[in-house]
């Protein structure tokens, strides 16, 4: 009888795997872990382990630059998600309408999210500078009158990073949401056609609100993108100017690599994980318990 | 394969301007998307006396490649003055191994937690999957330690392990995902015929992979490649990156400000990767999108 033999090796899966889980695991939980120990720290310069409790999470909500870095990102985070968005699921409803050369727009729509953030940044640093960039073209184009220094503007710089954020996500969207688009079943549209329903009613009422797993799943991953944020500032205005553009992202990068705050710069970190989990966790749980 | 919104057949001569409208849009987004792009190309062929005397969208008079070969041998970033191509050279001896062995890893991951699955192993998945969305500011501290105790801060063997350790979560994702579309059977079959684990998955299992493959190979080069964040944290004096190189040398002071190597030298950083979704472009759309809708 076969069924009495037992499955071959059941031990070597989990023994090929298990080098690899463990070693994966100290990186995420252990790092993760340790540093939430160094955010308890008094390390500054240097790593020391005297504990001081929550000191360093008191200093930095007592830093205007944490909360300018904070209130950065819900600026940031609001237009960057919002503009992304928009612009790719416009762009998914359009390329959606049997477009001859749908394949030729769709690949200059999306080949910016093949780019480096610093490719982008420094591109766009160029175009936007005051002296030679956009200022320069419309004045010689005859407005002469015409000045766009938003890039060294500390109320605007960050406008400046929304653009070029948008810019290199928004095919990324469509993408996403044009996969959607085409796996919805064509017999509810025609049922609605027939019906007399207009295609932007159809559109409105039918087709985006079936949509609405991928656009969960697509805000997810570009909220993400906008917490994690930080070579495109680095190359578009390194934070500045000051630090007006500063993220939470760059934030840490300073203090914990420039500035010799480590335990500040650890804290800051663990905020940030924090957030990020508070999304992610419940998205992450809900996708692996439907899948079962 | 278009779901149908096109114009029914009554109606489609009225639907003209709606069309024209559509392309309108479509094309303005277009010039949005490629104007970067051109005016990258247009200023990198440009002299720096054309850059001030032309402006953002115009074409180069007297093309030339001066500002690439600069920007390749001879532009500073920082104090030092030897071009882009020494970052170039370590952004390739650290991507080569870093993808091969996160993708070989994610391959054998995927095949055990689909196709040899054991208690726990979904939890186990669930653990490693949070590791794709955590803000890899966690680990930068604490990380920077482990690779002073190794022995390997500051070089390029640090940054192929923090790559492969950073990576794995999504390369286990990608082929877990592709080997639960293999049919159960199929492994079955062979474990009565009498194949052990590694010969199921080297004739069997890998065979099967191309597509996968492809993309996790194309998402993995894209995402080190064009990584700044390991780059600028963990690399020393002889092993930083090129998104490092670049940033550097779009962001030295030096007293004239060179717009043309500026542009020159970010094409070179983006070119392999650009090359990469013009050539394969098909699959770098999967792998994004593999990488969004999990589960």
């Amino acid at each position: 009888m076969s069924a009495s033999r037992a499955p071959r090796s059941p031990w070597l899966p989990k023994l090929v795997v298990a080098p690899t889980f463990l070693i994966s695991f100290l990186f995420i939980y252990g790092l993760m872990a340790w540093n939430g120990y160094l955010s308890l720290s008094a390390s500054r310069l240097l790593p020391n382990y005297e504990f001081v409790g929550l000191d360093q999470y008191r200093a930095l909500f007592d830093n205007e630059r944490w909360w300018l870095a904070l209130s950065n990102l819900g600026l940031f985070g609001a237009l960057f998600i919002g503009g992304a968005m928009a612009v790719g699921l416009l762009l998914a409803i359009l390329l959606d309408q049997k477009i001859r050369g749908e394949g030729v727009l769709r690949t200059v729509y999306l080949y910016p999210m093949a780019l480096s953030f610093i490719v982008t940044g420094t591109a766009w640093k160029w175009i936007l500078n005051p002296g030679l960039g956009i200022e320069h073209l419309m004045q010689q184009w005859g407005f002469e009158s015409f000045s766009f220094g938003w890039l060294v503007d500390p109320d605007m710089a960050i406008y400046c990073v929304v653009i070029a954020g948008v810019w290199q996500s928004a095919g990324f969207v469509m993408a996403l949401f044009l996969a959607g688009l085409r796996g919805i079943d064509d017999s509810i549209i025609k049922a609605a056609q027939v019906d007399g329903a207009s295609l932007p009613r159809i559109y409105w009422r039918i087709i985006i609100p079936t949509l609405r797993p991928v656009f969960f799943s697509t805000l997810m991953v570009v909220a993400h993108i906008a917490i994690k944020s930080f070579d495109l500032v680095m190359a578009l205005t390194a934070g500045g100017p000051g630090y007006a553009t500063d993220l939470p992202a760059t934030f840490m990068y300073t203090m914990a690599f420039s500035r010799g705050q480590i335990g500040l710069g650890a804290a800051s970190a663990t905020v940030m994980l924090a957030t990020i989990a508070a999304i992610v966790v419940p998205y992450l749980y809900s996708e692996l318990r439907s899948k079962q | 394969m278009s779901h149908t919104l096109s114009p029914s057949p009554a109606g489609s001569r009225h639907l003209t301007a709606q069309r024209l409208l559509l392309w309108a849009v479509l094309l303005v987004f277009a010039f949005f998307f490629l104007l970067p792009l051109y005016v990258m190309v247009s200023t990198s062929l440009k002299s720096m006396d054309e850059v001030r005397s032309g402006t953002l969208l115009s074409v180069p008079l007297s093309p030339s490649l001066d500002a690439w070969s600069k920007a390749w041998h001879s532009a500073c970033t920082g104090t030092d003055c030897g071009g882009l191509k020494p970052f170039f050279m370590n952004s390739v001896l650290m991507v080569v191994p870093a993808v091969l062995i996160s993708t070989a890893l994610g391959a054998i991951n995927g095949y055990v937690l689909t196709k040899w699955r054991f208690r726990g192993s979904e939890l186990l998945f669930g653990l490693l999957l949070f590791g794709v969305f955590m803000p890899m500011q966690v680990v930068l501290l604490p990380m920077s330690q482990v690779l002073g105790a190794l022995g390997i801060a500051s070089s390029v063997w640090g940054l192929i392990l923090v790559h492969i350790l950073a990576g794995m979560p999504s390369t286990t994702l990608f082929f877990r995902n592709y080997y639960a579309g293999l049919p159960d059977e199929l492994i079955k079959a062979a474990t009565l015929d009498g194949a052990s684990f590694w010969q199921i998955f080297w004739r069997i299992v890998v065979p099967l992979s191309t597509p996968i493959l492809v993309v996790t190979l194309i998402w993995q080069f894209t995402s080190i490649w064009n990584d700044f964040l390991y780059g600028v944290v963990f690399s020393g004096a002889d092993s930083k990156p090129i998104t490092v190189g670049l940033n550097n040398l779009a962001n030295t002071s030096s007293s004239v400000k060179e717009y043309n190597v500026d542009m020159a030298a970010a094409l070179i950083a983006a070119l392999p990767t650009l090359v990469v979704y013009i050539v394969a472009g098909k699959y770098f759309v999967r792998g994004l999108t593999a990488g969004a809708v999990k589960g």
